[in-house]
């Protein structure tokens, strides 16, 4: 437990992703079967335990610290968990490690009113930081930012595999992967999972200056849809839908795994389509990250798919295939339900062409276009060259810096974490973060503004003289309660430093709300 | 007649004064006779008269403010007798020169000032030394029982680990000049590291002084030229100007007793927070007060609740003093 506990601990202080990936293939790499295939199941979220509830957890503490002393601690701390690891007391330090795995195994088997107990002789056993693994574990609630994929690329560091065979095994493979460690090490190849999710081909973004040097009749072209990328997989009688990065989101999407009568699997979009009308991006966003949907939310926002590529059917692979024979084994393939559509191709000649049809799309929730050369197979990854997309141009906003907070790793000591703001009335309100968008050369800039025009300062955050005018890039609104302004931006940066611009002539907030 | 100890000692505006003896301990302004327990500056002022310290105590004022920081100075060696009183200095296991000290009324209770105080083995400093009182008057900085500081040698590894999990990047402790700054290369040493080590100008005088009085530090180049060295010491609050700016993916630690919370270490963007204080974590004052078994325990400054409510628990007479203006310097 020693060594997840510390392998949590550097997860959560360490914001930078190559670090992070350092510190998790140090950790594969050294540590003994089955405990690493334990801490991936948590780390990835597979691990299924009995959850603990805080109030369980503060009874336990009351029986071992004064209420008072607790109650002071917990202020001190500011998280549950993290105070009982630090206030627990030890009479001695135990000699005996307890293992990742007995932890988890006892977490798993204990009954419900046996498990205060178990906890408790757990707690007395541990050092501070294992108590505290524990207890995130133990409540579910790990929080160290670390995403399927990322754990799946850490695995591949330092092993003849490759991050995209990992994700092509990845389905069907459970805690404590003894069969992946294998075969990462250069042994047989774990059972095929039934249905499994298939590593997606991704496109880069070009622009109408680089759209010149390909040739039109190469390529077809498509909407890019403003829902989020799916495989739709039913094979040997089983349904999934995975998202992009491959995780299952079936359970939240019965509607669509009840159309999937076909046999084989389908790459397209996953959106909320009322009709012919499709939806907004926050319709869908209802519809995610949910164990379970109720039957109103199904009525309210049917899903649909919209599909644009066919990876296997039938029993036969054909990413081999180049896509023009792969769009029309789609075109030739059945699907039952209105809820399954094609995407349309777009009709073009000449760039200029796609470019009238970019400009006038016939729906507000169409993010752009994508363009796909004809001759290539379905490669994993992103490749350049095959795939493009070409976005529709970002919206923009004259907004004004308000606060600054410094960033991390390669940042740190600089200010790159802006808060801006918008008119209204005599005042100005905040309306976004960004982090990103500038150039080095425009931190550079930004970080001396930050220095010379701090007003005040609250903790790491300075507020600053309401001074300078920044573009800030969007890709589009959302109607938010959480927001003072009413709005939450999405994918906000800074395309611009408007020197020239004096702060009264920002944005109002009225001109961001008839965006909406 | 004999004195109640409210009369011997008493919190003021300008700081704890001893009334029989005329003079103020660890004043906050300027007075006309001050004891000093130790250089940091929250509790070593400039602008008094008359100051009484431990020899390294007054180098270290006059390092800091310079040589004409008091009209005059005297070295605490032995008892004295001042006024009513008699005052004595022992070690207090803080930083270098740290004392507590002890306020003997011929007539009264043994008052102790514990000062700043520390009881785990530090190489920059003389260690803690227990003294027999009827008032124990102490500072409560880690008064919660959250705070249990882990052996500083197990920290010192993380920071030889760090390294060479990421040998390409520069590692920067932030650590305060007096105390904790030769503490972190010491136990670094201890550790095993044995090249060079930059330090920030802000700590070079005060690591010169410690090399004076004999302490070995090692290899110490400046930070502005660094070279080779792998791991870089600073104030903390350089990490929040420009000055880190100079260095490419650096990993920012943080030496404190603060970095037992999460979120202290993440409101500061430390990346490896290293538990290393120089103050009594919870486990020792409590062991501290139990075994120096006072009729009455008074509280300087810290989480002085938390310390008042085991008090109580433990039919210990205690009262806060509340003092205002002892921030925590050395942590």
């Amino acid at each position: 437990m020693k060594a997840f506990a510390r392998l949590l601990e550097r997860l959560a202080f360490t914001p930078a992703r190559n670090a992070k990936l350092t510190i998790l293939s140090h950790y594969f790499q050294t540590t003994p079967d089955p405990d690493r295939g334990y801490a991936l199941a948590a780390l990835t979220g597979m691990l299924d335990l009995r959850q603990v509830s805080p109030s369980l957890l503060k009874r336990l503490a009351s029986e071992r610290v004064d209420e008072q002393l607790f109650r002071l601690s917990y202020d001190f701390v500011g998280d549950l968990a993290e105070t009982i690891a630090l206030i627990w007391p030890t009479e001695t330090q135990v000699s005996t490690e307890v293992s990742l795995s007995q932890a988890v195994t006892l977490l798993r088997e204990t009954g419900k009113l046996a498990l205060p107990g178990v906890i408790a002789e757990l707690l007395d056993r541990l050092t501070p930081p294992e108590r505290l693994a524990l207890l995130k574990l133990a409540t579910g609630n790990l929080r160290i930012g670390v995403s399927v994929r990322l754990a799946r690329a850490a695995l591949a560091m330092g092993t003849p595999r490759g991050s995209e065979e990992i994700e092509e095994i990845w389905h069907g493979q459970t805690a404590p992967f003894l069969p992946l460690f294998t075969w990462l090490a250069g042994g047989p190849s774990p059972a095929a999972a039934t249905a499994p999710f298939r590593p997606v081909m991704l496109a880069t973004p070009i622009t109408p200056e680089e759209l010149t040097s390909l040739d039109p009749t190469e390529h077809i072209a498509e909407w890019k849809w403003d829902g989020i990328r799916v495989q739709a997989v039913a094979e040997g009688g089983v349904r999934k839908l995975y998202t992009r990065a491959g995780e299952e989101i079936s359970a939240a999407f019965p509607d669509i795994i009840e159309t999937m009568t076909f046999e084989g699997a389908v790459d397209g979009e996953l959106l909320v389509r009322r009709g012919a009308e499709t939806a907004p991006f926050a319709d869908l966003q209802k519809r995610l990250g949910r164990k379970a949907v109720s039957r109103a939310m199904l009525q309210s926002h049917p899903a649909a798919l919209m599909l644009y590529d066919i990876l296997t059917w039938n029993g036969e692979d054909l990413r081999a295939l180049p896509l023009s024979i792969r769009r029309s084994r789609l075109e030739a393939a059945q699907f039952d339900s209105p809820r399954i559509e094609l995407s349309p191709l777009l009709p073009f000649k000449t760039w200029e062409e796609l470019t009238e049809i970019r400009a006038a799309p016939h729906s507000p929730v169409i993010e752009g276009v994508m363009i796909k050369r004809l001759d290539t197979p379905y490669i994993a990854g992103r490749p350049r060259g095959p795939w493009f997309k070409w976005k529709r141009d970002p919206m923009v906003i004259d907004a004004v810096l308000l606060y600054a907070q410094s960033g991390h790793g390669k940042r740190s000591g600089f200010y790159s974490d802006f808060t801006f703001g918008l008119w209204e009335g005599e005042e100005l309100i905040p309306v976004g973060k960004a982090y990103f968008g500038f150039t080095d050369e425009e931190l550079r800039e930004l970080d001396r503004f930050v220095c010379k025009n701090t007003v005040q300062r609250f903790g790491p955050v300075r507020q600053l003289a309401p001074k300078l005018v920044v573009e800030v890039a969007f890709e589009g609104l959302n109607v938010s309660q959480r927001h003072r302004s009413g709005i939450a931006m999405r994918f906000p940066r800074i395309s611009r430093i408007r020197t020239d611009k004096p702060a009264t002539e920002a944005d109002r907030l009225e001109t961001l709300r008839a965006m909406l | 007649m004999t004195l109640r100890a409210e009369d011997v000692i008493y919190p003021t505006e300008a700081g704890l004064y001893c009334a029989p003896g005329d003079f103020y301990v660890d004043p906050l302004r300027p007075v006309s006779r001050a004891l000093i327990t130790h250089g940091h500056s929250d509790h070593a002022r400039p602008g008094h008269a008359a100051v009484m310290a431990t020899r390294e105590t007054l180098d270290i004022m006059a390092i800091r403010y310079g040589e004409e920081f008091a009209s005059s100075r005297q070295i605490a060696e032995g008892p004295v007798r001042i006024g009513g009183v008699t005052v004595s200095f022992h070690p207090a296991g803080h930083v270098l020169g740290s004392s507590q000290i002890l306020i003997a009324p011929d007539r009264g209770p043994r008052i102790l000032i514990s000062g700043d105080y520390c009881r785990t083995p530090n190489p920059v400093c003389q260690p803690w030394e227990p003294v027999a009182c009827d008032i124990f008057i102490t500072e409560a900085t880690f008064g919660l029982p959250i705070f249990r500081h882990p052996n500083p040698m197990t920290e010192a590894g993380r920071v030889i680990a760090s390294m060479e999990e990421f040998p390409g990047r520069p590692h920067l402790i932030g650590a305060y000049a007096l105390g904790k700054a030769q503490r972190v290369i010491a136990l670094a040493r201890a550790a095993g590291h044995h090249g060079p080590i930059a330090i920030h100008g802000a700590l070079k005088r005060l690591c010169d002084y410690h090399v004076e009085r004999g302490i070995d530090l090692g290899s110490l180049v400046s930070a502005s030229d660094p070279g080779e060295a792998q791991l870089m010491l600073a104030p903390p609050s350089a990490f929040a100007s420009p000055w880190v700016q100079r260095f490419r993916d650096p990993v920012l630690a943080y030496a404190s007793g603060w970095m037992t919370v999460r979120a202290q270490a993440r409101r500061r963007g430390i990346e490896l927070p290293l538990v290393i204080s120089d103050h009594v974590d919870w486990p020792q004052l409590t062991a501290t007060i139990r075994e120096l078994a006072p009729q009455e325990v008074w509280i300087t400054h810290g989480a002085e609740e938390g310390l008042m409510r085991w008090c109580e628990l433990e039919g210990i007479p205690s009262r806060p003093l509340r003092l205002i203006g002892y921030e925590d310097e050395a942590e």
